[in-house]
């Protein structure tokens, strides 16, 4: 241990916080999106370019 | 000839949305897994790593730094092109991908300021000065927390975009701005030991730990923007779906 250690793991200990955060966000965002996108999709409701694509074949 | 065009033709593929999510999907397994591997190796060789004979154990927080730093610069830089993107082609792709990088870029600088504040404490004896380099860098700071308001401030994407767009070029003129400040002006912050005319100036048993650290965070820069352009991409879905939902329950009101 060095009179610096306490900076060193300060920054580390940081980085590890705000880029969990990060991480954490970005897969609650895609669950949240997920979730709404299959709600959408068990009621029956299709984007225009879908049934459009449906209608074509 | 042909080679090139086609293989021109399945990038340019890559711009339609469903097509993006079906490559993402396909790739962000493999770039997680590279990119804890590499992360796992660059922290490996961090802890391995001498102490510097100035900087003593401070040195350790510059493997962490310097990436954040390039980082910060990096994605501003993708945003700008991004920001090309929705001007000269109004694709939507380019104004999802803009959107989706800038908190990415905010958390890297915001990230870059702390840790070097964390580093200049014991070695400059403060925690922060007005020179020429942070400054530029804080000033980049508050340019992703503007960009981020504004792509969040309007609800149609399709509004939000040009204006990001704009925003985020003029902008652009902070990034030489920021690689340069510490040759035209005189400041307290070192000039560029790594990419420099000449060649590095750092010792191999710093450098490596330095440059693997950045490939690993540079590929989780690129997996989590990946990851946050398919959440893009699918918000705008689901509120394109619950428009349709509503104008057909509204149709079915009115009979």
């Amino acid at each position: 241990m060095t009179a610096h250690t306490a900076f060193v793991l300060a920054s580390y200990g940081t980085s590890v916080v705000v880029l969990a955060a990060l991480i954490g966000w970005i897969f609650i965002d895609q669950r949240v999106q997920r979730r709404a996108l299959q709600e959408l999709e068990t009621r029956g409701i299709r984007r225009r370019s879908e049934v459009q694509a449906d209608n074509a074949s | 000839m042909s080679e090139t065009v086609s293989r021109t033709g399945r990038w340019v593929d890559l711009a339609n949305p469903t097509k993006f999510l079906n490559f993402a999907g396909a790739v962000l397994p493999w770039l997680g897994v590279v990119t804890v591997l590499v992360l796992l190796a660059g922290l490996w060789m961090t802890v391995q790593a001498p102490d510097d004979y100035q900087q003593g154990s401070t040195v350790k927080i510059m493997f962490i730094h310097v990436p954040f730093a390039w980082l910060s610069m990096m994605c501003y830089t993708i945003m700008s092109l991004s920001a090309l993107g929705t001007l000269v082609w109004r694709h939507p792709l380019a104004d999802v991908s803009a959107k989706a990088a800038a908190p990415i870029g905010a958390a890297f600088t915001a990230l870059a300021l702390i840790t070097g504040s964390l580093w200049g404490r014991p070695m400059w004896g403060t925690w922060w000065v007005w020179d020429a380099r942070l400054t530029s860098v804080f000033v980049l700071f508050l340019m992703y927390l503007g960009i981020i308001a504004l792509t969040r401030a309007m609800d149609d994407p399709a509004k939000s975009a040009r204006a990001t767009a704009i925003l985020t070029l003029v902008g652009f003129i902070n990034i030489p701005i920021i690689k340069f400040s510490v040759d035209w002006w005189n400041t307290l912050h070192q000039p560029a030991s790594v990419f420099r005319m000449g060649g590095p100036t750092i010792d191999p048993s710093l450098l490596w730990p330095l440059l693997i650290m950045a490939v690993g965070f540079t590929l989780l820069f690129f997996t989590l923007h990946m990851m946050a352009m398919r959440n893009e991409i699918w918000r705008r879905r689901v509120v394109a779906m619950r428009r349709i939902a509503a104008r057909s329950a509204e149709r079915r009101g009115t009979r």
